[in-house]
């Protein structure tokens, strides 16, 4: 099996998301540094691929295309699945 | 910035720009907007009267300007929301924002380092905020726009891009021509090359750093290209168009 | 809630819409909704299995799908994310035919796709002509953003469980909520009931 990956696949930058996602962090994502839990790769947020046309947000590896976070947004909740990374390193200016 | 969590803001549409025949600029009047950065986005909602909704992300190409957010929205063939936005809104008209968004497709004044700018099309938008930021702030920092655009009739923002490069102050700005260009014109037209990127008139300084913005396509290539001319993979920032349109 | 209404604004709706399930609205297009990259499946290694709970494994190769009687139902389709799209033609095999050579007495089912999506749903909702293995969309090879080579359809049910690029089906004793399913998402997403997220 291959992966199609010529950008019809319906992706956007990590960037597109961090709206939806800042409502929960109460914090700027895009920043947010990840490690994916199967190649290692270190990245930004920014420059995760997400997959945002479906129930909810599938973050997932540039590299590898490992799922490494799922967002989902109901009226009451929001659900998170981090599994997919080793860590979030999340940037905290001194004195903020 | 963004300590708080992010609400929908009531925003007015107040004035109007036509770009190109696809293409306005809008501005609005979001009141109890915090303000952004040059390159950020923001989340637009619609409200249709029976309460339906519909969402989409637009680049901001407005500087930081009190509550004034001005983006620059294309028409998207058989779309549901950018028909509306450059065909049907008139003054007065009100949606609601979300945002700034993204702190990582940014650019500060007080970062020093020359810039490299490069566009593929409407990705010229989060671009020229910071263009424009610079503009505003009389920043002395170097900065080269490469943008690549089909033809002359769908440059976004030209005469305010020959103003500014005309004033001799560090903005050099460069129109890639990929299917037809002005007479006169030496470069021959095509997709943006290794010589595009060589030629770029830029201080020869170790920090240099690189915004691109365009389709995924596009953003790729280029990426490779600088990446082939020596410049380090942490120095080039991209932002890439989904197919989220419409 | 602000109360901003956009005047003017109307969407992408038909206005002449007939009966939908609560808060959907009608869409004249096709959204393409993935979880991923759209996985590319070559035909002579494509294979469509049917666990058992004990394990016991019916599997199809294309051709052999192919093979079976389909049918050509005409389904109205009902996303959670609110569109409905009423009136698509395909062409597949019915779950019916595919399980009549299975014997189980399991009560639940656990859908796997190609790219590792999966969805769950009680077993009884893939028989007696509710749900369909399709290779065939409005006359044509379903195309891969749309789930092709093969989707599963089940339309009475919200349109995750209708598992594009499927693979196989596991017949469990037990329920095991899938990929959204886990996650906020309506175990069973009967559209009429607005069964949308856990609770509902």
């Amino acid at each position: 099996m291959t992966i199609d990956d010529d950008g019809k696949s319906g992706y956007v930058d990590g960037n597109a998301v961090a709206g939806a996602l800042a409502e929960a962090f109460r914090a700027e994502v895009s920043t947010i540094v990840l490690t994916c839990v199967s190649c290692g790769g270190v990245g930004r947020f920014a420059e995760r691929h997400v997959y945002d046309h479906g129930p909810g947000l599938v973050v997932r590896c540039p590299d590898c295309g490992e799922v490494n976070a799922r967002v989902v947004r109901t009226p009451s909740d929001m659900w998170l699945d981090l599994r997919g990374s080793l860590s979030w390193r999340i940037p905290m200016p001194p004195g903020s | 910035m963004a300590a708080q969590p992010m609400h929908w803001l009531p925003a007015k549409a107040e004035d109007f720009r036509e770009e190109t025949a696809t293409t306005r600029t809008i501005v609005f009047d979001a009141s109890g907007w915090s303000g952004h950065l040059a390159g950020q986005h923001v989340d637009v909602r619609l409200t249709a009267e029976d309460g339906y909704q519909a969402e989409r992300s637009y680049s901001i190409a407005s500087p930081p300007d009190g509550q004034r957010v001005e983006l620059t929205v294309q028409r998207v063939r058989d779309g549901e929301v950018s028909p509306y936005l450059v065909g049907e809104m008139r003054a007065g008209d009100e949606v609601e924002l979300r945002g700034p968004v993204g702190g990582w497709f940014v650019w500060r004044p007080e970062e020093s380092g020359p810039v490299l700018l490069i566009a593929g099309g409407s990705g010229i938008v989060p671009l020229m905020a910071m263009v424009r930021q610079r503009a505003r702030v009389g920043s002395p920092t170097a900065f080269a726009l490469l943008y690549s655009v089909r033809s002359p009739d769908e440059v976004f923002y030209a005469e305010e891009l020959s103003r500014l490069s005309g004033q001799g102050d560090g903005l050099n700005v460069s129109l890639l021509y990929t299917r037809s260009a002005p007479e006169g014109t030496s470069r021959p037209v095509g997709r943006i090359g290794p010589d595009d990127v060589m030629g770029v008139n830029l201080p020869p300084r170790s920090d240099v750093r690189a915004y691109v913005c365009g389709p995924t396509a596009f953003v790729e290539a280029v990426a490779g290209l600088l990446v082939a001319q020596g410049y380090d993979q942490s120095a080039i920032r991209t932002e890439r168009f989904g197919p989220t349109g419409g | 809630m602000a109360g901003v209404v956009t005047r003017g604004f109307k969407g992408r709706r038909d206005p002449s819409a007939p009966k939908l399930p609560p808060g959907q609205y009608l869409t004249r297009d096709f959204p393409v909704l993935s979880a991923g990259p759209t996985p590319e499946i070559p035909l002579d290694q494509w294979r469509f299995t049917i666990t058992d709970e004990t394990g016991g494994r019916h599997a199809w190769r294309w051709q052999e799908l192919l093979d079976l009687p389909s049918e050509q139902p005409t389904l109205d389709i009902h996303c959670v994310t609110k569109w409905s799209k009423l009136g698509t033609r395909w062409e597949g095999v019915s779950l019916d035919t595919l399980l009549s050579s299975v014997g189980t007495s399991a009560t639940h089912a656990l859908v796997h796709s190609y790219g590792g999506y999966s969805t769950n749903l009680p077993l009884a909702d893939l028989r007696d002509g509710k749900a369909w293995i399709a290779y065939r969309y409005e006359g044509e090879d379903i195309p891969g953003e749309h789930g092709g080579p093969a989707r599963l359809l089940v339309p009475h049910l919200y349109f995750w469980k209708s598992a594009k690029w499927v693979c196989g089906i596991e017949l469990r004793a037990e329920d095991t909520p899938g990929f959204w399913e886990t996650m906020g998402y309506n175990n069973y997403g009967d559209p009429w009931r607005e069964q949308r997220y856990t609770g509902d």
